[in-house]
Protein backbone atom coordinates (compact mmCIF):
# COMPACT_ATOMS: atom_id res chain seq x y z
CA UNK A 1 0.00 0.00 0.00
CA UNK A 2 1.58 3.32 -1.02
CA UNK A 3 2.03 5.72 1.85
CA UNK A 4 1.61 9.08 0.12
CA UNK A 5 -1.73 10.70 -0.42
CA UNK A 6 -1.24 10.93 -4.16
CA UNK A 7 -0.16 7.32 -4.24
CA UNK A 8 -3.30 6.22 -2.43
CA UNK A 9 -5.49 8.26 -4.74
CA UNK A 10 -3.77 6.84 -7.82
CA UNK A 11 -4.08 3.35 -6.43
CA UNK A 12 -7.82 3.77 -5.85
CA UNK A 13 -8.27 5.26 -9.30
CA UNK A 14 -6.58 2.22 -10.90
CA UNK A 15 -8.44 -0.20 -8.68
CA UNK A 16 -11.83 1.28 -9.61
CA UNK A 17 -10.95 1.16 -13.32
CA UNK A 18 -9.90 -2.48 -12.98
CA UNK A 19 -13.09 -3.33 -11.16
CA UNK A 20 -15.15 -1.59 -13.83
CA UNK A 21 -13.28 -3.46 -16.57
CA UNK A 22 -14.14 -6.74 -14.86
CA UNK A 23 -17.82 -5.91 -14.84
CA UNK A 24 -18.42 -4.46 -18.30
CA UNK A 25 -22.18 -4.99 -18.03
CA UNK A 26 -22.42 -2.44 -15.18
CA UNK A 27 -20.58 0.10 -17.29
CA UNK A 28 -22.63 -0.62 -20.38
CA UNK A 29 -26.10 -0.32 -18.82
CA UNK A 30 -26.21 3.51 -18.52
CA UNK A 31 -24.75 3.76 -22.03
CA UNK A 32 -27.45 1.51 -23.40
CA UNK A 33 -29.98 3.67 -21.58
CA UNK A 34 -28.50 6.76 -23.25
CA UNK A 35 -28.81 5.18 -26.70
CA UNK A 36 -32.31 3.84 -26.14
CA UNK A 37 -33.73 7.08 -24.75
CA UNK A 38 -32.40 9.17 -27.61
CA UNK A 39 -33.65 6.60 -30.12
CA UNK A 40 -37.13 6.81 -28.65
CA UNK A 41 -37.47 10.50 -29.45
CA UNK A 42 -37.75 10.18 -33.23
CA UNK A 43 -40.42 7.53 -32.61
CA UNK A 44 -42.27 9.97 -30.38
CA UNK A 45 -41.99 13.20 -32.34
CA UNK A 46 -41.69 11.91 -35.90
CA UNK A 47 -38.70 11.40 -38.19
CA UNK A 48 -38.54 14.88 -39.84
CA UNK A 49 -34.87 15.89 -39.81
CA UNK A 50 -35.77 19.59 -39.20
CA UNK A 51 -37.72 18.81 -36.07
CA UNK A 52 -35.12 16.35 -34.83
CA UNK A 53 -32.16 18.64 -35.37
CA UNK A 54 -34.01 21.35 -33.46
CA UNK A 55 -34.71 19.03 -30.54
CA UNK A 56 -31.36 17.25 -30.68
CA UNK A 57 -29.33 19.46 -28.28
CA UNK A 58 -31.95 19.24 -25.56
CA UNK A 59 -32.70 15.57 -26.08
CA UNK A 60 -29.05 14.54 -26.10
CA UNK A 61 -28.26 16.59 -23.03
CA UNK A 62 -31.28 15.42 -21.05
CA UNK A 63 -30.51 11.81 -21.96
CA UNK A 64 -26.87 12.27 -20.95
CA UNK A 65 -28.04 13.83 -17.66
CA UNK A 66 -30.32 10.90 -16.89
CA UNK A 67 -27.74 8.29 -17.94
CA UNK A 68 -25.13 9.95 -15.76
CA UNK A 69 -27.55 10.12 -12.85
CA UNK A 70 -28.45 6.44 -13.24
CA UNK A 71 -24.81 5.43 -13.19
CA UNK A 72 -24.19 7.29 -9.90
CA UNK A 73 -25.68 4.50 -7.81
CA UNK A 74 -22.68 2.36 -8.79
CA UNK A 75 -20.16 4.87 -7.41
CA UNK A 76 -20.11 3.75 -3.77
CA UNK A 77 -22.61 0.88 -3.63
CA UNK A 78 -20.19 -2.06 -4.01
CA UNK A 79 -17.60 -0.57 -1.66
CA UNK A 80 -20.31 0.16 0.84
CA UNK A 81 -21.70 -3.36 0.67
CA UNK A 82 -18.36 -5.14 1.21
CA UNK A 83 -17.05 -2.75 3.86
CA UNK A 84 -14.24 -1.25 1.75
CA UNK A 85 -15.72 2.20 2.17
CA UNK A 86 -15.65 1.90 5.94
CA UNK A 87 -11.98 0.94 5.72
CA UNK A 88 -11.27 3.93 3.51
CA UNK A 89 -12.84 6.36 5.96
CA UNK A 90 -10.68 4.83 8.70
CA UNK A 91 -7.47 5.20 6.69
CA UNK A 92 -5.02 7.85 7.93
CA UNK A 93 -5.42 9.83 4.71
CA UNK A 94 -7.97 12.56 4.17
CA UNK A 95 -11.13 11.27 2.58
CA UNK A 96 -11.45 14.09 0.05
CA UNK A 97 -8.68 12.96 -2.37
CA UNK A 98 -9.94 9.40 -2.13
CA UNK A 99 -13.41 10.61 -3.09
CA UNK A 100 -11.87 12.60 -5.88
CA UNK A 101 -10.08 9.53 -7.25
CA UNK A 102 -13.27 7.46 -7.08
CA UNK A 103 -15.32 10.10 -8.89
CA UNK A 104 -12.61 10.49 -11.53
CA UNK A 105 -12.54 6.74 -12.17
CA UNK A 106 -16.31 6.68 -12.27
CA UNK A 107 -16.39 9.53 -14.77
CA UNK A 108 -13.94 7.72 -17.06
CA UNK A 109 -16.25 4.71 -17.07
CA UNK A 110 -19.48 6.69 -17.48
CA UNK A 111 -19.29 10.34 -18.59
CA UNK A 112 -16.34 9.88 -20.91
CA UNK A 113 -18.01 6.95 -22.64
CA UNK A 114 -21.17 9.05 -23.07
CA UNK A 115 -19.03 11.66 -24.79
CA UNK A 116 -17.56 9.01 -27.10
CA UNK A 117 -21.03 7.72 -27.99
CA UNK A 118 -22.62 11.14 -28.47
CA UNK A 119 -21.52 11.87 -32.11
CA UNK A 120 -23.26 8.70 -33.23
CA UNK A 121 -26.52 9.76 -31.60
CA UNK A 122 -26.08 13.33 -32.84
CA UNK A 123 -25.96 11.92 -36.34
CA UNK A 124 -29.13 9.93 -35.71
CA UNK A 125 -30.88 13.15 -34.74
CA UNK A 126 -29.44 15.09 -37.74
CA UNK A 127 -27.46 17.54 -35.64
CA UNK A 128 -25.24 19.68 -37.94
CA UNK A 129 -21.51 18.83 -37.97
CA UNK A 130 -20.38 22.03 -36.27
CA UNK A 131 -22.88 21.56 -33.44
CA UNK A 132 -21.72 17.98 -32.96
CA UNK A 133 -18.24 19.22 -32.10
CA UNK A 134 -19.79 21.65 -29.63
CA UNK A 135 -21.84 18.80 -28.17
CA UNK A 136 -18.69 16.74 -27.63
CA UNK A 137 -16.88 19.67 -26.05
CA UNK A 138 -19.77 20.66 -23.75
CA UNK A 139 -20.27 17.06 -22.67
CA UNK A 140 -16.54 16.83 -21.92
CA UNK A 141 -16.83 19.88 -19.66
CA UNK A 142 -20.29 19.14 -18.29
CA UNK A 143 -20.34 15.42 -17.49
CA UNK A 144 -17.54 15.72 -14.87
CA UNK A 145 -19.73 18.29 -13.08
CA UNK A 146 -22.64 15.84 -13.23
CA UNK A 147 -20.45 13.11 -11.74
CA UNK A 148 -19.18 15.43 -9.01
CA UNK A 149 -22.64 16.69 -8.02
CA UNK A 150 -24.04 13.20 -8.33
CA UNK A 151 -21.39 11.88 -5.96
CA UNK A 152 -22.84 14.02 -3.16
CA UNK A 153 -26.27 12.51 -3.76
CA UNK A 154 -24.84 9.00 -4.04
CA UNK A 155 -23.01 9.43 -0.72
CA UNK A 156 -26.09 10.82 1.03
CA UNK A 157 -28.38 8.02 -0.16
CA UNK A 158 -26.00 5.15 0.68
CA UNK A 159 -27.98 2.30 2.16
CA UNK A 160 -31.13 4.41 2.33
CA UNK A 161 -34.37 2.79 1.27
CA UNK A 162 -35.60 3.89 -2.15
CA UNK A 163 -32.07 5.09 -2.86
CA UNK A 164 -32.29 5.18 -6.65
CA UNK A 165 -35.42 7.29 -7.04
CA UNK A 166 -34.41 9.41 -4.07
CA UNK A 167 -31.06 10.10 -5.73
CA UNK A 168 -32.81 11.43 -8.82
CA UNK A 169 -34.93 13.73 -6.68
CA UNK A 170 -31.85 15.09 -4.92
CA UNK A 171 -29.59 15.45 -7.90
CA UNK A 172 -31.67 16.40 -10.93
CA UNK A 173 -32.64 19.91 -9.73
CA UNK A 174 -28.98 20.58 -9.02
CA UNK A 175 -28.11 19.54 -12.57
CA UNK A 176 -30.24 22.20 -14.24
CA UNK A 177 -27.51 24.86 -14.79
CA UNK A 178 -25.36 22.32 -16.63
CA UNK A 179 -28.31 21.31 -18.78
CA UNK A 180 -29.14 24.93 -19.60
CA UNK A 181 -25.64 25.88 -20.63
CA UNK A 182 -24.70 22.56 -22.21
CA UNK A 183 -27.77 22.35 -24.41
CA UNK A 184 -27.72 26.13 -24.91
CA UNK A 185 -24.21 26.01 -26.36
CA UNK A 186 -25.16 23.26 -28.80
CA UNK A 187 -28.26 25.16 -29.89
CA UNK A 188 -26.26 28.35 -30.32
CA UNK A 189 -23.63 26.52 -32.33
CA UNK A 190 -26.29 24.93 -34.55
CA UNK A 191 -27.58 28.41 -35.42
CA UNK A 192 -24.04 29.66 -36.04
CA UNK A 193 -23.77 31.83 -32.92
CA UNK A 194 -20.78 32.42 -30.70
CA UNK A 195 -20.43 29.88 -27.87
CA UNK A 196 -17.53 31.37 -25.91
CA UNK A 197 -19.71 32.55 -23.03
CA UNK A 198 -21.26 29.09 -22.61
CA UNK A 199 -17.87 27.45 -22.46
CA UNK A 200 -16.56 29.98 -19.96
CA UNK A 201 -19.55 29.33 -17.71
CA UNK A 202 -19.35 25.55 -18.04
CA UNK A 203 -15.65 25.80 -17.23
CA UNK A 204 -16.45 27.94 -14.19
CA UNK A 205 -19.01 25.37 -13.00
CA UNK A 206 -16.43 22.62 -13.40
CA UNK A 207 -13.90 24.52 -11.30
CA UNK A 208 -16.52 25.28 -8.64
CA UNK A 209 -17.62 21.65 -8.54
CA UNK A 210 -14.00 20.46 -8.36
CA UNK A 211 -13.36 22.78 -5.44
CA UNK A 212 -16.43 22.01 -3.34
CA UNK A 213 -18.13 18.73 -4.15
CA UNK A 214 -15.36 16.23 -3.20
CA UNK A 215 -15.35 17.85 0.21
CA UNK A 216 -19.15 17.70 0.49
CA UNK A 217 -19.14 14.08 -0.69
CA UNK A 218 -16.51 13.18 1.88
CA UNK A 219 -18.63 14.81 4.60
CA UNK A 220 -21.71 12.97 3.33
CA UNK A 221 -19.85 9.64 3.34
CA UNK A 222 -18.78 10.14 6.94
CA UNK A 223 -22.38 10.90 7.86
CA UNK A 224 -23.70 7.84 6.04
CA UNK A 225 -21.12 5.54 7.61
CA UNK A 226 -21.34 7.01 11.09
CA UNK B 1 -29.08 34.33 25.83
CA UNK B 2 -27.10 31.11 26.03
CA UNK B 3 -29.50 29.43 28.43
CA UNK B 4 -32.24 29.42 25.79
CA UNK B 5 -30.09 27.02 23.79
CA UNK B 6 -31.19 24.22 26.11
CA UNK B 7 -34.18 22.39 24.61
CA UNK B 8 -36.20 22.75 27.81
CA UNK B 9 -35.85 26.52 28.08
CA UNK B 10 -36.37 26.87 24.37
CA UNK B 11 -39.57 24.82 24.59
CA UNK B 12 -40.93 27.06 27.34
CA UNK B 13 -39.83 30.31 25.71
CA UNK B 14 -41.23 29.27 22.32
CA UNK B 15 -44.51 28.39 24.01
CA UNK B 16 -44.68 31.92 25.41
CA UNK B 17 -43.69 33.58 22.13
CA UNK B 18 -46.08 31.72 19.84
CA UNK B 19 -49.33 33.43 20.94
CA UNK B 20 -47.74 36.87 20.57
CA UNK B 21 -46.36 36.03 17.16
CA UNK B 22 -49.81 34.74 16.24
CA UNK B 23 -51.56 37.92 17.32
CA UNK B 24 -49.08 40.24 15.58
CA UNK B 25 -49.19 38.13 12.41
CA UNK B 26 -52.97 38.18 12.42
CA UNK B 27 -53.09 41.98 12.83
CA UNK B 28 -50.50 42.45 10.08
CA UNK B 29 -52.33 40.12 7.72
CA UNK B 30 -55.61 41.92 8.38
CA UNK B 31 -54.02 45.32 7.74
CA UNK B 32 -52.13 44.11 4.68
CA UNK B 33 -55.22 42.51 3.17
CA UNK B 34 -57.35 45.58 3.86
CA UNK B 35 -54.79 47.90 2.28
CA UNK B 36 -54.01 45.54 -0.59
CA UNK B 37 -57.50 44.43 -1.53
CA UNK B 38 -59.53 47.50 -0.62
CA UNK B 39 -57.46 50.67 -0.31
CA UNK B 40 -54.87 50.27 -3.08
CA UNK B 41 -56.22 51.48 -6.44
CA UNK B 42 -56.35 49.18 -9.48
CA UNK B 43 -53.23 49.18 -11.65
CA UNK B 44 -53.61 51.22 -14.84
CA UNK B 45 -52.49 48.30 -17.00
CA UNK B 46 -53.41 45.16 -15.11
CA UNK B 47 -56.55 46.31 -13.35
CA UNK B 48 -57.24 44.41 -10.16
CA UNK B 49 -55.32 41.28 -11.12
CA UNK B 50 -52.06 42.79 -9.85
CA UNK B 51 -53.38 42.42 -6.29
CA UNK B 52 -52.15 38.83 -6.41
CA UNK B 53 -48.70 40.38 -6.09
CA UNK B 54 -49.38 41.15 -2.43
CA UNK B 55 -49.20 37.46 -1.60
CA UNK B 56 -47.19 36.12 -4.52
CA UNK B 57 -44.13 38.28 -3.90
CA UNK B 58 -43.93 37.76 -0.11
CA UNK B 59 -44.41 34.02 -0.62
CA UNK B 60 -41.61 33.95 -3.20
CA UNK B 61 -39.31 35.98 -0.96
CA UNK B 62 -40.04 33.81 2.04
CA UNK B 63 -39.57 30.60 0.07
CA UNK B 64 -35.97 31.64 -0.58
CA UNK B 65 -35.41 33.02 2.90
CA UNK B 66 -36.61 29.78 4.47
CA UNK B 67 -34.24 27.73 2.33
CA UNK B 68 -31.33 29.90 3.41
CA UNK B 69 -32.44 29.55 7.05
CA UNK B 70 -32.63 25.79 6.55
CA UNK B 71 -29.11 25.64 5.14
CA UNK B 72 -27.76 28.01 7.81
CA UNK B 73 -29.37 26.01 10.61
CA UNK B 74 -28.07 22.84 8.98
CA UNK B 75 -24.55 24.25 8.98
CA UNK B 76 -24.78 25.23 12.65
CA UNK B 77 -26.10 21.76 13.48
CA UNK B 78 -23.34 20.11 11.45
CA UNK B 79 -20.45 22.14 12.82
CA UNK B 80 -21.44 22.72 16.45
CA UNK B 81 -23.69 19.72 16.82
CA UNK B 82 -26.59 21.77 18.21
CA UNK B 83 -29.80 19.77 18.25
CA UNK B 84 -32.05 22.84 18.14
CA UNK B 85 -30.41 23.93 14.89
CA UNK B 86 -31.09 20.50 13.38
CA UNK B 87 -34.71 20.77 14.47
CA UNK B 88 -34.98 24.26 13.01
CA UNK B 89 -33.77 22.95 9.65
CA UNK B 90 -36.13 19.98 9.67
CA UNK B 91 -39.09 22.05 10.81
CA UNK B 92 -38.45 24.71 8.15
CA UNK B 93 -38.59 22.35 5.18
CA UNK B 94 -42.36 21.72 4.95
CA UNK B 95 -43.10 25.40 5.63
CA UNK B 96 -40.69 26.49 2.92
CA UNK B 97 -42.07 23.94 0.49
CA UNK B 98 -45.64 25.09 1.14
CA UNK B 99 -44.66 28.74 0.63
CA UNK B 100 -42.94 27.80 -2.62
CA UNK B 101 -46.08 26.04 -3.73
CA UNK B 102 -48.06 29.14 -2.77
CA UNK B 103 -45.74 31.31 -4.88
CA UNK B 104 -46.16 28.90 -7.80
CA UNK B 105 -49.95 28.68 -7.65
CA UNK B 106 -50.51 32.41 -7.10
CA UNK B 107 -47.95 33.20 -9.82
CA UNK B 108 -49.76 30.91 -12.19
CA UNK B 109 -53.14 32.47 -11.30
CA UNK B 110 -51.61 35.87 -11.92
CA UNK B 111 -50.12 34.62 -15.17
CA UNK B 112 -53.45 33.70 -16.73
CA UNK B 113 -54.82 37.28 -16.95
CA UNK B 114 -51.36 38.72 -17.63
CA UNK B 115 -49.96 36.32 -20.22
CA UNK B 116 -53.09 34.48 -21.28
CA UNK B 117 -51.91 31.09 -19.98
CA UNK B 118 -51.50 29.57 -16.56
CA UNK B 119 -47.93 28.60 -17.10
CA UNK B 120 -45.19 30.46 -18.88
CA UNK B 121 -41.55 29.44 -18.50
CA UNK B 122 -40.88 32.80 -16.94
CA UNK B 123 -37.60 33.13 -15.04
CA UNK B 124 -39.22 33.75 -11.66
CA UNK B 125 -41.71 30.90 -11.92
CA UNK B 126 -39.11 28.47 -13.27
CA UNK B 127 -36.73 29.28 -10.43
CA UNK B 128 -39.54 28.75 -7.94
CA UNK B 129 -40.36 25.41 -9.53
CA UNK B 130 -36.76 24.25 -9.20
CA UNK B 131 -36.69 25.53 -5.61
CA UNK B 132 -39.79 23.45 -4.96
CA UNK B 133 -37.96 20.38 -6.28
CA UNK B 134 -35.03 21.15 -3.99
CA UNK B 135 -37.39 21.28 -1.01
CA UNK B 136 -38.95 17.98 -2.05
CA UNK B 137 -35.50 16.41 -2.26
CA UNK B 138 -34.64 17.61 1.24
CA UNK B 139 -37.91 16.37 2.72
CA UNK B 140 -37.66 13.02 0.92
CA UNK B 141 -34.08 12.50 2.06
CA UNK B 142 -34.87 13.26 5.69
CA UNK B 143 -37.99 11.10 5.57
CA UNK B 144 -36.02 8.17 4.13
CA UNK B 145 -33.49 8.10 6.99
CA UNK B 146 -34.89 6.89 10.31
CA UNK B 147 -31.90 7.58 12.51
CA UNK B 148 -32.48 11.22 13.62
CA UNK B 149 -28.84 12.26 13.78
CA UNK B 150 -27.93 10.92 10.37
CA UNK B 151 -31.16 12.32 8.92
CA UNK B 152 -30.37 15.80 10.22
CA UNK B 153 -26.78 15.77 9.07
CA UNK B 154 -27.50 14.34 5.63
CA UNK B 155 -30.19 16.98 5.17
CA UNK B 156 -27.74 19.69 6.21
CA UNK B 157 -25.20 18.64 3.58
CA UNK B 158 -27.89 18.56 0.91
CA UNK B 159 -29.25 21.98 1.93
CA UNK B 160 -25.74 23.46 1.86
CA UNK B 161 -25.06 22.11 -1.63
CA UNK B 162 -28.48 23.43 -2.61
CA UNK B 163 -27.89 26.88 -1.18
CA UNK B 164 -24.67 27.20 -3.18
CA UNK B 165 -26.46 25.97 -6.28
CA UNK B 166 -29.56 28.17 -5.96
CA UNK B 167 -27.91 31.43 -7.12
CA UNK B 168 -26.35 29.51 -10.00
CA UNK B 169 -29.70 27.95 -10.91
CA UNK B 170 -31.37 31.35 -10.69
CA UNK B 171 -28.74 32.97 -12.87
CA UNK B 172 -28.90 30.12 -15.41
CA UNK B 173 -32.65 30.32 -15.60
CA UNK B 174 -32.58 34.08 -16.19
CA UNK B 175 -29.99 33.62 -18.93
CA UNK B 176 -31.99 30.81 -20.51
CA UNK B 177 -35.18 32.85 -20.23
CA UNK B 178 -33.80 35.96 -21.93
CA UNK B 179 -32.56 33.76 -24.80
CA UNK B 180 -35.81 31.99 -25.40
CA UNK B 181 -38.40 34.64 -24.60
CA UNK B 182 -36.85 38.03 -25.09
CA UNK B 183 -38.26 40.49 -22.54
CA UNK B 184 -41.49 38.56 -22.11
CA UNK B 185 -42.96 40.19 -19.05
CA UNK B 186 -41.82 43.20 -17.16
CA UNK B 187 -45.10 43.53 -15.30
CA UNK B 188 -43.77 42.65 -11.88
CA UNK B 189 -40.55 44.55 -12.43
CA UNK B 190 -42.55 47.58 -13.46
CA UNK B 191 -44.74 47.49 -10.38
CA UNK B 192 -41.88 46.80 -7.97
CA UNK B 193 -39.74 49.69 -9.10
CA UNK B 194 -38.40 52.71 -7.23
CA UNK B 195 -41.42 54.67 -8.43
CA UNK B 196 -43.93 52.26 -6.87
CA UNK B 197 -46.88 54.06 -5.29
CA UNK B 198 -46.98 54.02 -1.49
CA UNK B 199 -50.52 52.65 -1.62
CA UNK B 200 -49.12 49.61 -3.41
CA UNK B 201 -45.84 49.42 -1.50
CA UNK B 202 -47.33 49.45 2.00
CA UNK B 203 -49.52 46.35 1.70
CA UNK B 204 -46.60 44.54 0.06
CA UNK B 205 -44.26 45.35 2.94
CA UNK B 206 -46.86 44.64 5.61
CA UNK B 207 -47.73 41.29 4.09
CA UNK B 208 -44.05 40.44 3.78
CA UNK B 209 -43.56 41.13 7.48
CA UNK B 210 -46.69 39.09 8.22
CA UNK B 211 -45.34 36.10 6.26
CA UNK B 212 -41.99 36.51 7.97
CA UNK B 213 -43.49 36.36 11.47
CA UNK B 214 -45.86 33.62 10.36
CA UNK B 215 -42.89 31.47 9.40
CA UNK B 216 -41.34 31.95 12.82
CA UNK B 217 -44.60 31.17 14.55
CA UNK B 218 -45.12 27.93 12.66
CA UNK B 219 -41.49 26.89 12.84
CA UNK B 220 -41.52 27.34 16.63
CA UNK B 221 -44.70 25.30 16.85
CA UNK B 222 -43.15 22.52 14.80
CA UNK B 223 -39.92 22.66 16.76
CA UNK B 224 -41.83 22.24 20.02
CA UNK B 225 -43.24 18.98 18.70
CA UNK B 226 -39.80 17.94 17.50
CA UNK B 227 -38.26 18.76 20.92
CA UNK B 228 -40.81 16.59 22.73
CA UNK B 229 -40.08 13.69 20.41
CA UNK B 230 -36.31 13.92 20.70
CA UNK B 231 -36.12 14.69 24.41
CA UNK B 232 -38.66 12.06 25.40
CA UNK B 233 -36.30 10.33 27.82
CA UNK B 234 -35.72 13.48 29.90
CA UNK B 235 -37.55 14.21 33.12
CA UNK B 236 -39.13 17.47 32.07
CA UNK B 237 -40.72 15.96 28.95
CA UNK B 238 -42.06 13.09 31.05
CA UNK B 239 -43.64 15.69 33.34
CA UNK B 240 -45.33 17.34 30.36
CA UNK B 241 -46.51 13.95 29.14
CA UNK B 242 -47.89 13.14 32.59
CA UNK B 243 -49.64 16.50 32.78
CA UNK B 244 -51.20 16.01 29.35
CA UNK B 245 -52.30 12.53 30.40
CA UNK B 246 -54.01 14.07 33.42
CA UNK B 247 -55.70 16.65 31.20
CA UNK B 248 -56.81 13.98 28.74
CA UNK B 249 -58.42 11.94 31.47
CA UNK C 1 -67.28 50.99 -3.61
CA UNK C 2 -69.99 48.42 -3.06
CA UNK C 3 -69.46 44.87 -1.87
CA UNK C 4 -70.38 43.71 -5.32
CA UNK C 5 -67.63 45.62 -7.08
CA UNK C 6 -65.22 44.59 -4.35
CA UNK C 7 -65.88 40.91 -4.92
CA UNK C 8 -65.89 41.32 -8.70
CA UNK C 9 -62.27 42.58 -8.63
CA UNK C 10 -62.67 44.32 -11.97
CA UNK C 11 -63.50 41.02 -13.66
CA UNK C 12 -60.49 39.21 -12.21
CA UNK C 13 -62.44 37.71 -9.32
CA UNK C 14 -61.52 34.11 -10.15
CA UNK C 15 -57.79 34.77 -10.28
CA UNK C 16 -57.57 37.17 -7.34
CA UNK C 17 -59.84 35.19 -5.01
CA UNK C 18 -58.39 31.93 -6.27
CA UNK C 19 -54.90 33.10 -5.34
CA UNK C 20 -55.96 34.46 -1.97
CA UNK C 21 -58.03 31.36 -1.33
CA UNK C 22 -55.10 29.08 -2.05
CA UNK C 23 -52.87 31.22 0.16
CA UNK C 24 -55.42 30.88 2.97
CA UNK C 25 -55.46 27.12 2.55
CA UNK C 26 -51.65 26.98 2.77
CA UNK C 27 -51.61 29.22 5.86
CA UNK C 28 -54.26 27.12 7.61
CA UNK C 29 -52.53 23.88 6.61
CA UNK C 30 -49.30 25.13 8.16
CA UNK C 31 -50.93 25.98 11.47
CA UNK C 32 -53.05 22.83 11.65
CA UNK C 33 -50.20 20.49 10.72
CA UNK C 34 -47.91 22.16 13.26
CA UNK C 35 -50.51 21.72 16.01
CA UNK C 36 -51.21 18.17 14.98
CA UNK C 37 -47.53 17.31 14.93
CA UNK C 38 -47.11 18.24 18.60
CA UNK C 39 -50.38 16.50 19.50
CA UNK C 40 -49.36 13.24 17.82
CA UNK C 41 -45.99 13.32 19.56
CA UNK C 42 -47.69 13.88 22.92
CA UNK C 43 -50.18 11.12 22.25
CA UNK C 44 -47.42 8.74 21.28
CA UNK C 45 -45.43 9.60 24.40
CA UNK C 46 -48.51 9.10 26.58
CA UNK C 47 -48.93 5.63 25.12
CA UNK C 48 -45.24 4.91 25.66
CA UNK C 49 -45.54 6.02 29.27
CA UNK C 50 -48.54 3.72 29.78
CA UNK C 51 -46.72 0.80 28.20
CA UNK C 52 -43.69 1.44 30.34
CA UNK C 53 -45.59 1.52 33.59
CA UNK C 54 -45.95 -2.26 33.73
CA UNK C 55 -42.38 -3.40 32.93
CA UNK C 56 -40.00 -0.79 34.29
CA UNK C 57 -37.15 -1.65 31.88
CA UNK C 58 -37.57 -1.91 28.15
CA UNK C 59 -39.27 0.31 25.60
CA UNK C 60 -37.57 3.56 26.49
CA UNK C 61 -34.13 2.02 26.61
CA UNK C 62 -33.00 2.25 23.00
CA UNK C 63 -34.09 5.87 22.63
CA UNK C 64 -31.72 6.85 25.40
CA UNK C 65 -28.73 5.99 23.26
CA UNK C 66 -29.51 8.79 20.85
Amino acid sequence: MPQTLLGTARCIFRRDLTLAARKPADVATPLAFFVIVTSLFPLGVGPEPNVLSKLAPGVLWVAALLASMLSMGRLFAADYADGTLEQLTLSPHALTPIVFAKVAAHWVTSGLLLVVLSPLLAMQLSLPGQATWTLIATLLLGTPVLSLLGSVGAALTLGVRGGGVLLSLLVLPLYTPILIFGAGAVTASASGLDTTAYFSLLGAFLLLALAFTPWATAAALRISLD
Amino acid sequence: MYKYASPKNFYVLAGQLIPWLGIITLVLFATGLYLGLYVAPPDYQQGDSYRIMFIHVPAAWMSMYVYVMMAGAGLVGLVWNIKLADMLATASAPIGASLTLMALVTGSLWGKPTWGTYWVWDARLTSELLLFFLYLGFIALQAAIDEPRRSARAGAVLALVGVVDIPIIHFSVIWWNTLHQPASIGALNRIISPTIYPTMLHPLLINSLAFFLFYYMVVLMRMRGEILARERHTGWVMQIVRASAEAAR
Amino acid sequence: MTWHTFFAMGGYAFYVWGAYGFATVVVIWNVVSAIRKRRTVLKMLREFALAEQAPKEGTGQHYASE
